[in-house]
């Protein structure tokens, strides 16, 4: 079965095996036709998401304090969602028949956190040396690698990250060894028994992109290019130059027909980033060397959506802002390595001081169960300093901001009426120690919720294993 | 102008001249000792050492008074598990002073040359309240020893050690076994032949001729274990399966002079009882929950909580945790082990409990809690006074005390924010804007 449907997705057809008239995929639906046709020399989406929301009452939190994601509160609030999608919030919602109603008084209710920098099903819990798939680190450009290829969706991880952190969305990136890391794929924090069942429908894919110490050092170390900061941005450049040969080769043959190119799956990757189909997402820490990568960027006619750890981001929000680039940043990481060296905990109060586009990330296993404590402290580090940024206005940093940089804010990363029931009803104020998620709705499932051992997810892996189940 | 701004700048770095005899009155006071925090109290330091606090302690004459205001007064925190004056930059191996692989010596190595009171991570620790950490040297493929650690403060005034080679730090579990050649048996062969070898050296020093680089155990190792066996100093083993702990507390019933602190102890809660009545103490990592590893697949943050209430000594550690700068975290871990309280099926810490975790219990699982941790009468003068609920994020240390000496709270990092705070240019390059 799996060999029909990637035979099927290698040859760029539609999918030709069926048994009793249906498609033979991992997905159920028949791959989308193939060329040509502008867009339509191969399948872009041949892994197609096979999410689906599960199903949840329609419900009515009351009397709780509302972020709703985008720097709006709303004081003693309500939020009704139904059928999987926000339906309104105000001060006074009535309650209809049938709709189970939540008394959050006391509590604080925010659209589900998203992180926009993870590993996990890549570097999954076990860390065994078995479980290492996140770097393709054989060569310094593998923008052909996806991923999504190796996201093991029974990472314990996953289901820490929900009830600890809730976290509802986030993007796996490959590692950042090389210059091109490869595709992202960004996941509902769902358990599935697929990687495609966890896939956000409709998500765009994200380049992985490194520039600094990391690539130098993995290949330098190897006797081979690059080893410096400059062989950094020659290979890249060289690698983008060959990308607008690829597109416009490509182009070419979808407009006119002809002999197609021959496929080269790391160009494809490029060509979709030329395209504006695929967004940067570039492992970048100095001010000057995020100043060097939007320049190759206008050089070749791309952009980069966000950098990523970028540590010394402050020094450059004017040229970030110009720019229209995101910084992800850490709260108080620093001095692992010379390029983390200048961190200060002000990084993010002075990108949105200056009104650059700003966001947390977590890049790590245990990060991601706090994000909310990290915006704290970023918050708290921001206001010690003389600039304050309100709570409601902070919750930015993990909802519509990364939603944003991820291209699914038309969907997620604010409670609007219309949009994924993504929630997260929160025992207290979210920006105390004190405070731990009690219940988290995904596309108005209830699928975490402190009181019920029931709602708490337990992993293949640690099913039967010493602690299976236990609150962690 | 110029001249003048750089003697300010100056000036903040240099150690104050204050006296080590203050008493600090009007406080929202935690005495550290697991009591919770009682209002109008005072701390009374003479000559560095604390001589009495709580409320209606009174002032002796002519003693600086620093009125709180009604503020929280802790405390230091006495961060019990880092590697914090021996790193400046993991990654630039010449500032890294943690580990030694190529060296032929392991348990001889000492930290205490190493401690770098000026290293960066010092300045933005001490300007987040951390007064005291235990510093440990890493180990090293070859050997289950890593070497002496050292009790370090983060005062400005001396060469930053308080008490060196005040433990010896080793591996067990799936790091010791494969430092010792591959398996957890290769880890207590390695382990039980070293004691008696060390039994050897103490018989006869003289004797115990120098082995060369391919012997099992040096005689600068020899001599080192020698207070290890005695009990003069503890021995601190980094294990965390469960039945790796009842191994390792198996070898003390072996060796029963050993003082064995248990460095980790992921799955401890497991065997928590066994672990009280060996009266061996626990540094634990506080929010570990994940199946990181094969001997973490029971980790949960419910150990610290369980461990407590089965009567097993526990405070906080940050093994794997960024040791080499971030101890400042302990404050948002204890934290969270008070929120871990509300949590049904759960078990957390009350807020003084949680405190002491960071205070001290991790001097007293040093054997230490006579000298530090805490305001009780006799212990050194590590006073911090916050803008807040220490465990809160967002409070603020607003004055620390080593010893009795106030602080500076400058470092490269508050310097970098004041540079950057308006991110443009001016008319001079930032570089002159200092």
């Amino acid at each position: 079965m799996r060999t029909t449907f990637l035979l099927g997705a290698a040859l760029g057809l539609s999918a030709c095996a069926t048994t009793g008239g249906k498609a033979q995929t991992a997905s159920s639906d028949p791959a989308p036709a193939a060329g040509p046709g502008k867009g339509k020399g191969y399948s872009h989406d041949p892994y197609p998401s096979t999410y689906h929301a599960y199903p949840g009452a329609p419900t009515l939190v009351t009397h709780v304090t509302i972020f709703d994601g985008e720097g709006g509160r709303i004081d003693d609030g309500a939020v009704l969602f139904r059928d999987g999608k926000i339906v309104a919030l105000g001060q006074n919602l009535a309650a209809e028949a049938g709709v189970t109603v939540i008394d959050g008084t006391g509590k604080y209710l925010t659209p589900g956190v998203i992180d926009i920098h993870s590993h996990l099903g890549d570097y999954p819990s076990p860390g065994v040396q078995a479980n290492s798939d996140g770097n393709e680190a054989t060569g310094p450009v593998t923008a052909e690698v996806w991923a999504e290829h190796s996201v093991w969706p029974q990472d314990p991880g996953f289901g820490r990250a929900l009830a600890n952190g809730g976290v509802t969305t986030l993007q796996i990136l490959p590692g950042s060894a090389n210059l091109f890391g490869g595709r992202s794929v960004v996941v509902k924090n769902v358990y599935a028994r697929t990687m495609q069942g966890m896939k956000f429908p409709g998500a765009p894919y994200g380049l992985k992109m490194a520039c600094g110490e990391n690539p130098k050092r993995v290949y330098g170390s190897k006797g081979r290019m690059p080893s410096t900061r400059m062989g950094n941005i020659a290979v890249d450049r060289q690698t983008w130059a060959r990308a607008q040969e690829y597109k416009r080769r490509w182009d070419k043959y979808e407009e006119k027909g002809g002999e197609p190119p021959s496929r080269d799956l790391a160009m494809d990757t490029l060509r979709g980033v030329l395209d504006g189909e695929i967004r940067v997402q570039n492992h970048c820490y100095r001010a000057d060397e995020m100043a060097i990568v939007m320049d190759m960027a206008k050089e070749f006619g791309y952009k980069v959506t966000a950098f990523h750890h970028a540590v010394e981001a402050y020094k450059i929000a004017d040229l970030l802002k110009a720019n229209n680039t995101c910084a992800a940043v850490w709260a108080d990481w620093y001095g692992f390595k010379m390029e983390a060296y200048d961190a200060v905990p002000e990084n993010l109060a002075i990108l949105e001081k200056e009104g650059a586009c700003a966001m947390i990330h977590s890049d790590d296993e245990n990060g991601i169960q706090r994000l909310n404590q990290e915006v704290a402290k970023a918050r708290a580090s921001g206001i010690k300093a003389g600039f304050t940024v309100s709570e409601e206005a902070a919750w930015k940093w993990l909802a519509i901001n990364p939603a944003k940089a991820l291209g699914i804010d038309d969907k997620t990363g604010s409670l609007k009426a219309g949009k994924m029931a993504d929630v997260v009803l929160w025992n207290g104020n979210p920006f105390s120690v004190y405070t731990r998620p009690q219940m988290v709705w995904v596309d108005g499932a209830l699928l975490y919720d402190a009181n019920d051992p029931k709602r708490r997810p337990v992993s293949d892996f640690e099913l039967g294993q010493p602690g299976e189940g236990d609150t962690k | 102008m110029r001249h003048l701004l750089l003697a300010s700048a100056a000036l903040a770095f240099a150690a104050p001249a204050a006296a080590q005899t203050v008493a600090i009155t009007n406080a929202k006071l935690v005495i550290g000792d697991g009591s919770q925090p009682v209002d109008g109290g005072t701390v009374v330091i003479r000559d560095g050492r604390v001589i009495a606090a709580g409320p209606g302690v009174a002032v002796p004459a002519g003693m600086r008074v620093v009125d709180a205001g009604g503020k929280w007064v802790s405390p230091g925190i006495f961060a019990g598990f880092t590697r914090m004056g021996i790193v400046e930059v993991d990654a630039v191996n010449t500032t890294n002073d943690a580990s030694a692989g190529s060296s032929p010596f392991h348990a001889a190595l000492d930290v205490a040359p190493a401690v770098n009171p000026r290293s960066s991570p010092i300045a933005i620790n001490r300007a987040e309240g951390v007064t005291r950490a235990v510093v440990a040297p890493e180990t090293s493929t070859g050997s289950i020893f890593a070497g002496q650690g050292a009790i370090i403060d983060l005062g400005t005034g001396g060469n930053g050690v308080s008490r060196p080679r005040a433990f010896q730090y080793m591996e067990y579990g799936e790091d010791g076994g494969q430092a010792a050649g591959g398996s957890r048996p290769a880890a207590i062969a390695t382990f039980r032949n070293a004691l008696f070898e060390v039994a050897a050296y103490q018989r006869a020093p003289a004797s115990f001729l120098d082995r060369g680089k391919d012997a099992l155990l040096t005689r600068a190792d020899a001599e080192a274990l020698v207070p290890v066996l005695r009990g003069t100093v503890p021995l601190l083993v980094h294990v965390e399966r469960a039945s790796d702990i009842l191994v390792v507390l198996g070898l003390k019933r072996e060796f029963p002079t050993l003082r064995l602190v248990l460095v980790g102890a992921a799955e401890g809660w497991m065997v928590a009882s066994d672990i009280a009545a060996a009266g061996v103490p626990v540094m634990a990592n506080a929010l570990s929950d994940l199946p990181a590893s094969f001997e973490k697949l029971a980790a949960t943050q419910s150990n610290i909580g369980r461990m407590k209430a089965a009567g097993v000594l526990v405070g906080i550690g940050t093994l794997g945790q960024d040791e080499a700068r971030q101890a400042r975290w302990v404050k948002q871990y204890a934290g969270n082990l008070v929120a871990l309280g509300r949590i049904p099926g759960a078990a957390g810490l009350d807020w003084g409990a949680a405190f002491a975790t960071i205070s001290s219990k991790p001097a007293e699982v040093m054997g230490m809690g006579a000298d530090y941790g805490s305001l009780r009468a006799g212990r050194r003068g590590d006073v911090v006074i916050w803008d807040g609920d220490p465990l809160e994020i967002g409070s603020s240390a607003l004055n620390v005390f080593i010893d009795g000496v106030e602080q500076p709270l400058a470092s490269r990092q508050s310097r970098l924010k004041e540079r950057y705070w308006e991110p443009k240019e001016g008319a001079l390059p930032k570089a002159y804007q200092h």
